[in-house]
């Protein structure tokens, strides 16, 4: 792997940019690997990095419908946080985080992670009580969530609007200043170089078509337009198609999949200089390096696999911002565009084994997986390493919409009573 | 926004509606009878197919009246709307029913 | 009123009204009719902007709304300042002031620019591979200066004083552009008796008919067949015209998006006027004859300020009347830029052409333009341009059969016109979820297999010659209005076709020169073959590591000339890179069309029960509940929250209080099968409930947990009046409509939603009865006739009324149920009398206070989704005796029957006078290291001035067995010590209720 850096950036600058190499191969596949990951999207490419870089295990190839990082990862708001309220979600969020803030060195590729702080807005009382129960909760799990005042949030972020006149005033705010953004695409491609680099087989533009098990039911490899490929575990990390695929091996999934839609704005010199999210009135928002506002909306109400949504959804979710946010009335929505994300009953993933042997799921991110894709692809990596759950995705199983220990954030956030 | 053909009202659009979710997965008769791996599937387990999807909308909005629609969840494009009670005049798996 | 570069004559702008604009504090003449580009021109003002990234002089490129340089922040006046608008898209208007972007400290002194001569260090994704040590220095030296760097115009910085609108409509036909094609699928589909719209984003209708200067329809002028057309068009009285719209988005079933622009390119716009109209069109089918864009020529330095493309060029001298060279070159390989170069001519300006087909390719074209006068070289190629804030000369060079480039010659110009081909404008279907088919015949993409009820015509749908868009485009409006029908139009021929060209062959080093694909976002040539060198092999990986089509202008001239060249660069045919998948909006659009006049009181509505008024009047401060706006706390003129509170709740304890609880949601279930509807729904049984008595009911989601939960009055064997959460109310008749309708449709249960029809009015207090004795009629109020959990028909004061005998605070409580219309007048005669026992009125947070005091619980409070009846102390109430309800079985699952769940138990502070945060965690030992087992968290927290000090309710792990314990509650810093009771603090054996 060539070596990124400044001095490498001088010395291709005198060789107008003809040294650098392939960031990743584009390999045949090999009839077998120890393990195939399906799904090269940040999750996938993370645990073939972390099986190759912790676990040592380089036998191993991504398989990828499309091109890699052209699902989720490429389509998200990139939010970064860790203040969950459960103690299981607030340790692979956290350990996500702790992952983030090393990312870049230990890729050598710039992700751009930006600790800008992430600030939860509360409307009303309930707001207040739920969002402080996550702080107390965060601070003795030693996730950073500090309360602040509408003035202090207004502090933080300049635009915010905290007049009381409005429809759903500001009373207060949640801020993790760990809590940031990053480059979704260099996600991606920090991971898929970095793995590549250690001898993992990156495979695009390769559709897994069937799952095939041996004689004793366990997985024996996957079938795919590009032939029959032998593996002796099989992770798959298909978010958006976790259904399909795992209906290849008959495995019924407590998943629907719903289309989420995303939009930016124009660029614009830097105005907005953290996340805010409003759980209350829909929307969440920053600004890119490259200066576009980017704002996230609300999942469409029915089950899509066709990556676009309605333009009511966007048109409610630009109500919210400009009543928050009233100075950008004028700014234009540049691209609108929708990913398809994987929701569970409980809205937290499931990662771990499935009823096949050999066969193993990562899934079920909802809207909000690419903060987790460090910590995500470590522990799914430990999981298909190792046979078993790292101690921190252990509670994440599918096990659990059977026995009923869910791990319900989105019912901690509760409703208005 | 889609453009659904409720039964009783005919074509509306998606603001009217809700949507509740896979249609054909009857409450069991004798919920106590069942073990908790069959109710956790009742419960939880959904097909979510990429195609033809069997679901349940109501006319919010509307006549207030819950029908069955198939819907092809990769075009988003309806095949049928029905009624309550009633089964699709061809199934998820492209079989003919009537 | 000098505009240096204004033709005498023609044009279709209007001499006799003469404006002047502002462009960077100069003030510059036009007329109307002019936009903004087209005005600067005519000062000879071709710098206009400078680049996202390397801060080059930028000039005008194009005419319309694929212009990727020229954005201007546009300033109508206090809070109406946004950037980056188009300035081919603004109409000029008089006053109107704009300026240019991105430079500092001035567009013609950039400092910016040094970043030009530092471009080896910023190929593609150069931020990738830096930047990362140390550490530290990312958040607070590199990061802020991209993007300081990054962005292009000024966020406003104030709210939007103007208005925006929303038209919703349905038709049969829609119609997206008002060129040849789309006015011909008018003509054809307005024939019938068909509802037709047509958008056009010009403002004016005719796309590149307006600037067509030569070309004769069925024998007219292009132009007069225009305006007959258009007069023909406006007498139709089944067709909308909507200039100024562009149709940006198409998303399901044919519903379309629209945005009209209503008010900025009038000087004095009315006050009521709207600046903009959202449409949302439902159309039956659709016809898209949006056309096609040129594109530019790719060779370094081809971005320089007077480099502009050739239909542009030949726009702004036929439309404008605007010359935007003495000496114009036009460099093409295709033949539209001959008819272009033949106007410059025509209209006495100097004019070369290169053309870098060889000679046989167009020899006819040729020689009519050298017969003109004018100088035309081919067979050659483009080495380079001369010049910095204006383009000085075209660096040209022959290609010999080998393709060796031959000695390099430089024309001197000051505008070049350049011309790549054309590329249809297959957004909107591609949008529409349309197939795409590369046409190698016109080396581009075009609809093919539609998803939608859509036709495409024109040049649009990669069909050129006049008379052929006409034909196909009257066909496909005659189809799409069900009355096929064809007819032929007489044009005369117009000159199409073109080589494709990617990058232009050179004899200057490729690896270091700037050949520009994508302008704005300052992608080069280079750019994509350093992306494709690198293995982004996908045109979406090429499209996000380089940005190129990225831009504001969504890559409209750029992304066929990106994709070619990534395609050579990989050595496969286009169709195998791929094309990308466009996203709405075809160009930007403001949030505030977007929203429209969901702003303010209209972002959500207000439910205001019939006593806000009163409480209003009084000083009542009020919180947000759901939709509804209810009263909090009343205060007295000194008080403070705290004050009024404690004199509320002291108020509803020693004598008599008064509260609005007309929020709460309520539910008539009726029918002969209701108590066995009711039986399913509920946790309790209700088949012994007698008439005119009441229960505490729960509501479980068939997950097991507790979704709702309110009182229920039996009125009669059939006839059920449920109360709900103020928040719930929707989710429960949602939930009982759903089990009814489609698990037990054979119950004979109507359903009906009484929230809004009865006010309620609750009097509780030791003074309750006495209260409200002389005022009704008809109830005996004496504890044996009328005993706590009864219900009773009434009137009072002459109104009917359903008078609850009910209590959510613990103390004797009447709940006065009176048609909504009564509520007021009700409420006031209850105030009144009641003046003799101190009656007080009391908001919400006294209502939490009291029942808290009793530990009665709140769902949503106590309760977060995922408690059981057993978690909050409710399993009592679970009917042992019925086979099944609404989340019985749940109840058995595993983890629900588990030991350690969290109960619900009651909270004492070692320090009395300490109020706990609601949503504190408890901890048994608060010196445990980080991370803390926490055992549950605090639901409700009060100051009770009954009991003289702070009470609290939680959820506590295996909680009922701690009682008496010393745990510790989180608090702003460090814990505090707080004893485990039971969840009742006042009245513990519940005697008070009956008093």
């Amino acid at each position: 792997m060539r070596r990124f850096s400044f001095a490498a950036l001088l010395a291709e600058a005198a060789n107008a940019h003809q040294g650098w190499g392939r960031q990743w191969r584009n390999p045949e596949p090999k009839r077998s690997y120890d393990i195939v990951v399906v799904g090269a999207g940040g999750h996938g490419l993370a645990t073939a990095y972390y099986l190759a870089s912790v676990h040592g295990i380089t036998n191993v190839a991504v398989l990828e419908k499309g091109w890699l990082g052209g699902g989720n990862t490429g389509r998200n708001t990139t939010i970064i946080r860790s203040n969950y309220l459960y103690d299981e979600s607030a340790g692979i969020y956290e350990h996500a985080v702790k992952l983030w803030e090393g990312l870049s060195q230990e890729l050598n590729y710039n992700v751009m992670f930006s600790q800008r702080g992430v600030m939860m807005l509360a409307h009303n009382q309930h707001d207040v009580q739920s969002l402080k129960r996550h702080i107390y909760a965060n601070r003795l799990n030693g996730v950073d969530n500090e309360w602040l005042t509408p003035e202090q949030a207004k502090d933080f972020c300049p635009p915010l609007n905290i007049s009381p006149d409005l429809r759903y005033p500001v009373i207060g705010a949640a801020l993790q200043r760990r809590g940031g953004v990053a480059r979704h695409d260099a996600v991606a491609w920090g991971y898929a170089r970095a793995a590549d680099a250690r001898g993992v087989d990156i495979i695009q533009n390769c559709e897994v078509t069937g799952l095939r098990r041996g004689p004793n039911g366990a997985i024996s490899g996957v079938e795919t337009t590009r032939g029959f490929i032998g593996a002796r575990r099989v992770g798959v990390v298909a978010a958006g198609h976790t259904s399909v695929i795992m209906s290849m091996a008959d495995v019924r999934m407590p998943i629907e999949s719903y289309p989420l839609q995303a939009l930016v704005s124009e660029p614009v010199k830097p105005v907005f200089p953290c996340v805010v999210m409003s759980n209350a009135v829909h929307a969440y928002i920053s600004q890119s390096d490259k200066g576009e506002l980017v704002i996230g909306a609300g999942t469409d109400q029915y089950t899509s696999y066709s990556q676009q949504g309605g333009l009511h959804i966007t048109t409610h979710t630009l109500d919210a911002i400009l009543e928050l946010f009233p100075q950008f009335s004028r700014m234009r929505m540049l691209r609108n565009w929708g990913g398809i994300v994987d929701v569970t009953p409980d809205r937290s993933p499931i990662i771990g084994k499935t009823p096949i042997e050999g066969l193993y799921v990562n899934c079920g991110w909802g809207t909000g997986g690419f903060k987790a894709t460090p910590g995500s692809g470590h522990v799914f990596a430990h999981t298909l390493a190792t046979g078993e759950p790292h101690k921190i995705n252990a509670p994440f199983t599918l096990d659990r919409f059977y026995t009923g220990r869910l791990i319900d954030e989105a019912a901690a956030a509760a409703v208005a009573h | 926004m889609l453009l659904i053909d409720c039964p009783y009202c005919g074509p509306r659009p998606e603001v009217e509606f809700r949507c509740g979710g896979e249609a054909h997965i009857a409450r069991p008769a004798q919920p106590a009878d069942m073990d908790d791996k069959a109710w956790a599937e009742f419960l939880f387990i959904r097909s979510n197919p990429k195609g033809v999807h069997a679901e349940r909308w109501i006319h919010q909005h509307g006549c207030q009246r819950w029908f069955n629609a198939l819907r092809d969840t990769y075009t988003d494009a309806f095949i049928e709307t029905y009624e309550m009670g009633t089964k699709p005049s061809r199934l998820p798996d492209g079989r003919t029913t009537r | 009123m000098k505009q240096d570069y204004r033709l005498a004559k023609g044009g279709r702008i209007d001499r006799a009204r003469p404006l002047s604009v502002t462009f960077n504090g100069r003030r510059l003449f036009g007329f109307a009719g002019d936009t903004l580009a087209s005005l600067l021109l005519a000062n000879g003002q071709h710098l206009v902007g400078r680049s996202f990234k390397y801060h080059r002089p930028r000039g005008v490129l194009s005419h319309g709304s694929d212009e990727p340089n020229a954005l201007l922040a546009v300033d109508r006046g206090p809070g109406r300042i946004d950037p980056n608008n188009r300035a081919s898209m603004v109409e000029a208007r008089d006053g109107l002031v704009a300026r240019s972007q991105n430079h500092w400290p001035s567009l013609d002194f950039d400092v910016g620019a040094v970043n030009d001569a530092l471009a080896p260090l910023f190929p593609a994704g150069f931020y990738y591979k830096t930047f990362m040590w140390p550490r530290a220095f990312w958040d607070r030296l590199y990061e802020p200066a991209i993007r300081a760097a990054a962005g292009l115009g000024e966020a406003p910085s104030s709210p939007d004083p103007d208005r925006y609108a929303h038209r919703h409509a349905h038709c049969d036909v829609l119609i997206v552009g008002g060129g040849p094609a789309g006015l011909a699928a008018a003509l054809a589909a307005s024939a019938t008796d068909k509802s037709v719209i047509l958008a056009d984003e010009g403002a004016e209708l005719g796309g590149a008919l307006l600037h067509e200067s030569s070309a004769t329809i069925d024998g007219a002028p292009a132009a007069q067949w225009l305006a007959e057309t258009v007069k023909t068009l406006i007498g139709r009285a089944n067709l909308t015209l909507l200039p100024r719209t562009t149709a940006f988005g198409y998303y399901n079933h044919n519903h379309v998006a629209l945005i009209e622009r209503l008010a900025d390119h009038l000087a004095a716009p009315p006050p009521d006027l709207a600046r903009e109209r959202l449409w949302q069109v439902r159309a039956r089918e659709v016809v898209l004859a949006t056309g096609a864009h040129e594109r530019p020529l790719i060779f370094a330095d081809n971005d320089r300020p007077g480099i502009m493309l050739a239909e542009s060029v030949r726009a702004f001298i036929n439309r404008y009347a605007v010359a935007p060279g003495r000496r114009i070159v036009f460099a093409t390989s295709g033949a539209s830029a001959y008819s272009a170069a033949a106007d410059a001519k025509a209209a006495g300006v100097d004019v070369a052409l290169v053309d870098i087909r060889r000679e046989e390719a167009c020899r006819a074209d040729a020689a009519a333009l050298r017969a003109m006068g004018c100088e035309v070289l081919t067979g050659h190629t483009i080495i380079g341009s001369t010049g910095r804030k204006r383009v000085s000369g075209l660096i040209v060079a022959p290609i010999d059969g080998q393709a060796k480039v031959g000695a390099r010659r430089t024309l001197d110009c000051d505008c070049v016109g350049l011309s790549g081909g054309w590329t249809p404008a297959v957004h909107l279907f591609s949008q529409s979820r349309g197939a795409l088919r590369f046409e190698p015949a016109i080396d581009g993409f075009v609809p093919d297999r539609a998803a939608q009820a859509v036709r495409s015509a024109g040049a649009s749908g990669g069909t050129y010659p006049l008379s052929a868009c006409l034909t196909e485009g009257f066909a496909a409006g005659a189809a799409a209005a069900g009355a096929p029908a064809a007819r032929s139009f007489a044009a005369s021929a117009t000159r199409v076709g073109f080589q494709p060209a990617r990058a232009l062959p050179t004899s200057r080093d490729a690896k270091r020169v700037k050949a520009f694909v994508d302008f704005q976002n300052d992608v080069t040539a280079k750019d994509v073959k350093l992306a494709v060198n690198e293995g982004f092999e996908s045109i979406e990986h090429v499209k996000r590591y380089t940005t190129t089509g990225m831009a504001t202008d969504q890559g409209k001239t750029s992304n066929m000339n990106a994709l070619a060249l990534a395609a050579d660069a990989l050595g496969k045919p286009i169709p195998q890179v791929g094309t990308t998948t466009f996203r709405p909006p075809y160009t930007p659009v403001s949030f505030a069309a977007i929203v429209g006049p969901s702003r303010g009181s209209l972002f959500d509505p207000v439910r205001k029960t019939p006593i806000y008024d009163w409480a209003a009047e009084r000083g009542a401060k009020f919180e947000n509940v759901s939709l509804w706006r209810r009263a909090w706390y009343f205060p007295k003129p000194g008080e403070d929250m705290h004050a009024a509170v404690a004199r509320e709740c002291k108020a509803a304890r020693g004598a008599v209080g008064l509260f609005d609880g007309s929020t709460l949601g309520k539910i008539e279930v009726v029918g002969p099968d209701a108590a066995e509807f009711m039986n399913r729904m509920y946790i309790n049984s209700w088949t012994k409930l007698e008439p005119g008595r009441c229960r505490y009911g729960v509501m479980l989601k068939e997950d097991g947990y507790i979704l709702d939960d309110g009182v229920v009055a039996r009125l009669a064997p059939d006839r059920f009046h449920v109360t709900t959460t103020t928040g719930g109310a929707a989710r429960v008749l949602n939930h009982m409509e759903d089990y009814l309708q489609t698990e037990w449709p054979h119950l004979d249960v109507f359903l009906t939603s009484i929230t809004e029809q009865w006010a309620v009015i609750a009097v509780q207090g030791p003074k309750a009865r006495e209260t409200i004795a002389p005022l009704v009629a008809g109830v005996d109020l004496s504890n044996e006739a009328f005993p706590h959990m009864s219900v009773r028909a009434c009137r009072i004061l002459g109104a009917p009324c359903r008078l609850f005998r009910v209590s959510f605070t613990g103390e004797v409580g009447y709940e006065i149920n009176v048609p909504s219309d009564f509520g007021r007048a009700v409420w006031e005669a209850v105030y009144e009398r009641g003046q003799a026992f101190g009656i007080t009125p009391y908001g919400t947070e006294a209502m939490h206070v009291l029942r808290a005091e009793r530990g009665f619980i709140i769902v949503g409070q106590e309760t977060d989704g995922t408690m059981t009846p057993d978690d909050v102390g409710l399993a009592g109430m679970i009917a042992k005796a019925k086979p099944d309800f609404v989340g019985k079985r749940s109840l058995a699952r595993p983890d629900l029957v588990a030991p350690g769940r969290k109960q619900l138990v009651g909270l004492l502070t070692e320090d009395p006078n300490l109020v706990l945060d609601e949503g504190a965690q408890i901890v048994e030992n608060p010196a445990m290291p980080i991370p803390m087992r926490m055992i549950g968290h605090v639901t409700s927290s009060y100051w009770s001035a009954n009991c003289g000090r702070s009470i609290a309710l939680a959820m506590i792990a295996d909680g009922r067995n701690l009682m008496g314990r010393t745990l510790h509650a989180t608090v702003a810093a460090g814990f505090a010590s707080v004893k485990v009771s039971a969840p009742v603090f006042v009245d513990p054996k519940g005697e008070r209720v009956h008093g």
